[in-house]
């Protein structure tokens, strides 16, 4: 590793800590990376599945949703996508609305309608997969 | 200290920005890309509300399905749902290319451009069989 060698812009305390001066380190670049792996075939088989759907009809489309596997599918595709929206929307925020107030207030209105996004999303698949 | 008075009341005109973009400014492949990732990211953000929308109508019973249906079916629903579905396979594709970014590989010129070309072809080959399974093509 280049942080390795003599002369090396990082301190040795620095590294040890691992934190940088965001103090939460990797952690937003690596869960990006997760969700973002996650997300590769979860919507792959969204995309597809969904095409084959006659969207406008109700029965099939309740049918569908209703079916355990896809259920499950949906509940783990729905807080993903949410969750990989928020961090990328966080970084767009983070670039473009300056003041400290008003970047904070706008990461929380942002944050809590993702996880009202996700949360109605969930509670929907739900109902329809286990309502009659 | 004292700097001259201003001969004129009229400001010099000058062009604003982004008077170079096009003109002399010339985009790069690379550039437009990471541009559009971001700008599919924000669309696709939007387009998780209209999941959700779509989800919580089917919960809600037969009536208010068909009212969200009429919207999807018609033109401009149909127009949305062609940009949200290359916007997210253009997203996953580019995603693709950053994890690959992300692993160490794939950082000279030309493989650059290479792979944004691919990104770009895939990802509406992707759009096209999406929308030929829909249509029964």
């Amino acid at each position: 590793m280049a942080s390795d060698k003599p002369g090396a812009l990082r301190s040795p305390l620095g590294r040890a800590r691992g934190y940088g001066s965001a103090k939460e380190g990797v952690h937003h670049f690596w869960v990006q990376r997760v969700s973002a792996v996650a997300l590769v075939p979860l919507s792959l088989w969204f995309v597809f599945s969904v095409a084959q759907l006659p969207a406008a009809s109700y029965g099939a489309v309740k049918h569908w949703v209703s079916a355990p596997s896809v259920a499950v599918a949906l509940v783990l595709f729905i807080p993903t996508l949410f969750y990989h929206s928020m961090l990328g929307i966080q970084v767009v925020v983070e670039d473009y609305v300056g003041g400290e107030g008003s970047k904070v207030a706008t990461l929380l209105v942002l944050k809590f309608a993702h996880a009202l996004g996700a949360a109605a999303g969930v509670f929907a698949v739900l109902k329809i997969a286990l309502g009659n | 200290m004292n700097s001259p008075a201003p001969q004129q009341a009229r400001p010099v005109e000058r062009p604003l920005s982004p008077f170079m973009l096009g003109q002399y400014y010339r985009f790069q492949l690379t550039s437009v890309l990471s541009f559009l990732h971001r700008m599919t990211g924000i669309g696709l953000s939007l387009g998780a509300v209209l999941l959700v929308w779509w989800l919580a109508a089917l919960a809600s019973g037969p009536w208010a399905y068909a009212s969200f249906a009429t919207h999807l079916t018609a033109w401009y629903g149909q127009v949305l749902l062609l940009g949200w579905s290359w916007s997210l396979l253009y997203h996953l594709c580019n995603g693709i290319r950053h994890l690959v970014w992300d692993l160490g590989h794939g950082y000279s010129i030309p493989v650059a451009y290479r792979s944004g070309y691919a990104v770009v072809g895939v990802s509406v080959l992707l759009t096209a069989a999406a929308w030929g399974v829909a249509y029964g093509l």
